[in-house]
C-alpha cells in the first residue's frame, strides 16, 4: 500500500489508466464472445424426451423361427426447427423366439456406431466398420471383437397382433448401456 | 513465466511486435478525436465473433433460412441477444464509418501522403455497405426478400450486361436456394475476407504515415499505451453499451414473416441508411432509373475518390468539404422525405401493422405442437385461416359482403355517390347507413353543401349481409328481427329485401312478438346449434333441452319447415336447407355453389359459384369458412 503522499504520483496515475484500459478492453472483448458461447452451448440445455413405445410391425410379418429381421422404426421426429410426423428414425432387428416372445436388438453397433448387418450364411451379426461380430441373440461371440458390449436390446410389448418397442439410441463405446439423453 | 516469454520471444519476436503496437508515437498525445478507427475495428471484431456463432446455427436454403433464424431468435437460449448484437452493431458501424469519413475529409487527412490509405477507406465503406445488403436477405423474411429484390433489380438496369449481372448475383432467373447460398458466401466469406485484407492494409498504411495530428498540438507527444488505448477502450465500451441497449430494447433484430413471392409486402423498405437512395429513385420517371440508381451515385463515389487529387488545388479542400456537406445534407433531406411520406401514408401504416401481425402469428404457429413442416414455415401462414381468411374475404367477398362493417382486413370500403337534386348531407348519409359526419370526413368541407352532379365518397354499406358472427345466435336473432331483416346488415341491398323471408319476418313473425319471444329464442338456439360454432360450444351443451324444444317449435309453431328443409328429407322444401346451417360443411358448400338446390337454387341473387366457376380452390374456400367460423389455431396460454 502506498502512502497518501504518493497517491498523485505519475506512476500511480499511469497504473490506474492501464488497469482501466485493460478492464474496459476486457469487457468489450468478452461480451460478444460470451453471447456467442452462451448460444453455442444451447444443445447442452436440450434433453431428448423419455423414450416411448413405437409400433414397429405385426406378428404376421415375423415368423417364429428366431431369425432376426430388420424393421424400420417410424416416429415423430424433431430436428431443430423441423417437425416431421412418422418418419424413419432408425432400424431394429426383431426375433420371434416363441409364439408370443419377441426380442428387439438395435441395429447400431455399440462399438463406434456403424450399422450392423445380419449374415444369413454365418447366422451372425457383422459390423462392416471394425469387424465386430455378434451371435444371433446379439451377444459378443468372439473375445477379440472390438465392441465393448453386446448389441443393445430394447423392451418389447405385444399388443394383440402388434409389436411395440421402446425405441431409443444408446451411447457407443462404453461397457454398459447408456441411453442418449 | 519470464523464461517462457523469453523462449516465445526468441521464436516469434513477440516483444518487439507488442512494443511497436503499444508504443506508437502520437504527436500531441492522446485525444478523443482519434478514437474512430479503433471503434470501427471493435465493431468489425464484434461482427466476426457474433457472425461466426450465428453461422453455426444458420442454414442457407429457401426452406431453412427463415426457419433456422426463427430457431436462433425464439428457441435457442440467448440466440435473440446474439442476433441483436450482430444486427445493431452493423447499424452502428455504418454510422461510425460515415463519421470517420467526415472527419478524414474535414481534417484533410486524405491528402498526400495518405491518398492510398484514403482509397482503402473508401473501398472499406463500399464493402461494408455490400455486406449489410447481403446480410439483409439472409433471414429470408418478407422484409429482406422484397427489399433485396429491389436492389437486385437495380443491378439489372446496369447498361449492357445488366441481365447477366443480375442472374449471376441471384444464381438464376429468380430468387431461390442459390440466391441464399451466393449471398451467404459473399456475406460470410468473400466480403469479410476482402475487408480483412483492406483493414490490414489500412492499418499498416496508417502506421506508416502516422496519425494526422490536429493542430495546434495541446500536449507533448505520448505513446499509444495507455492513454489512447484507454480512450479507445472507453469508446468501444460506449459502442457496446449502445448496441446492448438497442438489442434489449427491441428484443433483438426484427424477423418478419417468411418470404412469400405470392404475398405482397407493401411495408418493404431498405435499411434506414439506404432510405435516401430509395427516396432518390422516386424522382426518376420510368426509363430514367439508371440515372438515379447507378449513374449519379457512382459519380458521387467518383468525386469522393478524386478528393485527394482535387485537394491539391488552391480551393480544392474547400470544395471537398462543401461537397461532403452537400451530399450529407441531400441524403439527410431525402431520408427525412422518405420518413415523412411513409409517416403520412395510411396504406403503409396498415401494411406495417399487417407485417407485424403476420410475424407474430407465424411464430405462434411455429411454436404450436405441429411445428414447422419440412416444406418450410411459409406454409404455416398460407394454410392459416386467421391469416389468409380475411385476405381472401377482402378480395373475393367484400365487394358485396362486409365483416363487422369492413372488408375483413379492417379496411372500410368507399363508394362514389353522384349527388342528385334534393340530396342533403343527412339524406345521403341515411341512404348509405353511414354515421353522421362521415360524408364530410371522407370528402372534406365542400361535402357540407352537395351540388347535383358532384361525386362524393361514401362508406360502402355492403350490398349483402354482414357476415361477422354468421351462424351465431346473435347473428340469427338480428336476421329474425322485423326491424333489421331488411336493413343494411342483412337483406337491405339484396333482391331478398322484399322477398318471402323478409316479408315473413316483418309480417307473420312480427305479429307473434313479443308474446312468443321466448319461443323464438329457442328456435334461434336450435338453428344456430346446427352451425356447431366453437364459440358457442359451451352454450349449446348447456342449452341442450332448449335446443330440443326449439327444433319442435320451428316446425309447429313457426312453420319454418313450410319452406326450409330441416333435419329430415323434405321434397317440398323450396329454399335454403337449415340442416347443418352455418356448419363448416354447409358454409363451404354455399361458397362453392350457392345456386345448388340445397341453398338458393334458381333464386340465387348475385353470388358467384366460387368453386364451380373456378374462382376459388377448395382449400381457399375452407380457409374463408374456417375464418368466418373463428376456427384457427390458438396457443393455449393466450386467447385472441
Amino acid at each position: 500500500m502506498s502512502s497518501p503522499d504518493h497517491s498523485d504520483s505519475p506512476s500511480r496515475r499511469s497504473f490506474v489508466k492501464e488497469a482501466a484500459a485493460v478492464v474496459a478492453g476486457g469487457i468489450v472483448a468478452l461480451v460478444p464472445a460470451a453471447a456467442g458461447l452462451f448460444a453455442w452451448l444451447d444443445p447442452l440445455r436440450r434433453k431428448q424426451g423419455a423414450a416411448g413405445f413405437v409400433k414397429v410391425g405385426t406378428l404376421d410379418a415375423l415368423p417364429a423361427d428366431s431369425i432376426p429381421r430388420k424393421f424400420a422404426v417410424l416416429a415423430d421426429h424433431v430436428d431443430a426447427w423441423t417437425k416431421s410426423p412418422q418418419v424413419p428414425v432408425g432400424a431394429i432387428y426383431l426375433r420371434r423366439l416363441k409364439d408370443r416372445e419377441v426380442v428387439a436388438l438395435h441395429s447400431i453397433c455399440p462399438h463406434a456406431g456403424c450399422f450392423v448387418d445380419y449374415r444369413d450364411t454365418a447366422k451372425d451379426f457383422f459390423c462392416p466398420c471394425h469387424n465386430s461380430t455378434f451371435a444371433q441373440d446379439g451377444s459378443i461371440n468372439d473375445p477379440k471383437s472390438p465392441s465393448p458390449r453386446g448389441m443393445d436390446t430394447m423392451e418389447v410389448e405385444l399388443r394383440g397382433n402388434e409389436i411395440w418397442v421402446r425405441f431409443q439410441n444408446f451411447a457407443a463405446g462404453h461397457k454398459e448401456k447408456r441411453p442418449v439423453a | 513465466m519470464k523464461q517462457l516469454l523469453d523462449w516465445l520471444d526468441s521464436r516469434t519476436g513477440i516483444k518487439r511486435l507488442t512494443h511497436e503496437a503499444l508504443y506508437e508515437n502520437i504527436p500531441g498525445g492522446a485525444r478523443w478525436r482519434y478514437i474512430w478507427g479503433s471503434a470501427l475495428t471493435f465493431c468489425l471484431a464484434v461482427q466476426f465473433i457474433t457472425g461466426i456463432f450465428l453461422w453455426m446455427a444458420y442454414s442457407p436454403s429457401a426452406q431453412t433460412a427463415w426457419e433456422s433464424v426463427y430457431f436462433i431468435q425464439h428457441e435457442m437460449a440467448g440466440g435473440w441477444f446474439l442476433r441483436g448484437l450482430h444486427h445493431f452493431t452493423a447499424q452502428l458501424m455504418t454510422v461510425l464509418l460515415v463519421l470517420h469519413l467526415m472527419q478524414v475529409i474535414i481534417d484533410g487527412a486524405y491528402k498526400a501522403p495518405r491518398e492510398v490509405n484514403y482509397w482503402f477507406g473508401l473501398a472499406l465503406l463500399g464493402l461494408t455497405l455490400a455486406i449489410s445488403l447481403t446480410g439483409y436477405l439472409l433471414p429470408w423474411d418478407q422484409k429482406g426478400y422484397w427489399a433485396s429484390k429491389v436492389a437486385t433489380n437495380i443491378a439489372a438496369i446496369t447498361p449492357v450486361f445488366g441481365e447477366q449481372i443480375q442472374k449471376l448475383i441471384i444464381g438464376g432467373s429468380d430468387y431461390g436456394h442459390h440466391t441464399l447460398t451466393r449471398f451467404f458466401a459473399l456475406h460470410a466469406g468473400v466480403l469479410p475476407g476482402a475487408i480483412i485484407l483492406l483493414v490490414v492494409g489500412h492499418i499498416a498504411l496508417f502506421r506508416k504515415h502516422g496519425i494526422t495530428p490536429k493542430q495546434p498540438l495541446r500536449k507533448p507527444d505520448a505513446a499509444f499505451w495507455p492513454d489512447q488505448v484507454l480512450m479507445d477502450a472507453v469508446a468501444s465500451l460506449a459502442v457496446l453499451a449502445t448496441v446492448v441497449f438497442l438489442t434489449v430494447k427491441f428484443r433483438g433484430a426484427e424477423l418478419a414473416a417468411p418470404a412469400d413471392p405470392s404475398e405482397p409486402y407493401s411495408a418493404a423498405r431498405p435499411e434506414w441508411y439506404f432510405l435516401f437512395l430509395f427516396q432518390f429513385l422516386k424522382y426518376f420517371p420510368g426509363g430514367t432509373e439508371v440515372w438515379g440508381a447507378i449513374v449519379i451515385p457512382s459519380l458521387a463515389m467518383l468525386v469522393l475518390a478524386a478528393m485527394p487529387l482535387v485537394g491539391k488545388w488552391k480551393l480544392g479542400h474547400r470544395f471537398n468539404v462543401a461537397f461532403l456537406f452537400a451530399v450529407m445534407l441531400g441524403a439527410g433531406l431525402l431520408t427525412w422525405q422518405a420518413k415523412k411520406q411513409d409517416g403520412a401514408d395510411k396504406a403503409f401504416h396498415l401494411a406495417v401493422q399487417q407485417a407485424h401481425q403476420d410475424a407474430e402469428r407465424v411464430v405462434e404457429l411455429a411454436k404450436a405442437p405441429t411445428g414447422i413442416p419440412a416444406t418450410g414455415a411459409v406454409n404455416l401462414l398460407r394454410n392459416d385461416p386467421f391469416t389468409r381468411g380475411p385476405r381472401l374475404f377482402a378480395r373475393h367477398c367484400s365487394s358485396c359482403h362486409q365483416f363487422d362493417g369492413h372488408d375483413g382486413t379492417g379496411v372500410a370500403r368507399v363508394l362514389e355517390h353522384e349527388v342528385q337534386a334534393g340530396d342533403t348531407v343527412a339524406s345521403i348519409e341515411a341512404k348509405y347507413g353511414a354515421p353522421a359526419g362521415d360524408l364530410v370526413r371522407l370528402n372534406g368541407a365542400d361535402a357540407a353543401s352537395p351540388k347535383p352532379g358532384q361525386k362524393l365518397l361514401v362508406t360502402d354499406p355492403g350490398s349483402a349481409p354482414d357476415l361477422k358472427g354468421f351462424g351465431s345466435r346473435e347473428w340469427l336473432a338480428g336476421m329474425l328481427d322485423p326491424k333489421l331483416v331488411s336493413s343494411d346488415r342483412y337483406y337491405g341491398w339484396t333482391k331478398f329485401k322484399d322477398g318471402k323471408m323478409a316479408k315473413w319476418v316483418k309480417e307473420k313473425l312480427a305479429k307473434k312478438l313479443p308474446a312468443k319471444q321466448a319461443e323464438l329464442e329457442k328456435v334461434i338456439a336450435a338453428v344456430s346449434a346446427e352451425s356447431e360454432l366453437l364459440s358457442q360450444k359451451a352454450a349449446d351443451v348447456r342449452d341442450r333441452a332448449i335446443i330440443g324444444q326449439g327444433r319442435e317449435l320451428l316446425r309447429d309453431e313457426f312453420g319454418c319447415t313450410d319452406c326450409h328443409q330441416f333435419r329430415k328429407p323434405d321434397p317440398d322444401a323450396n329454399t335454403v336447407d337449415l340442416t347443418g346451417w352455418g356448419s363448416r360443411e354447409w358454409l363451404i358448400g354455399v361458397i362453392a355453389d350457392p345456386a345448388h338446390e340445397r341453398f338458393y337454387g334458381k333464386k340465387n341473387d348475385r353470388m358467384p359459384r366460387f368453386e364451380k366457376d373456378g374462382v376459388l380452390k377448395r382449400e381457399e374456400i375452407e380457409l374463408i369458412a374456417d375464418w368466418l367460423r373463428g376456427e384457427w389455431y390458438r396457443p393455449e396460454t393466450a386467447s385472441r
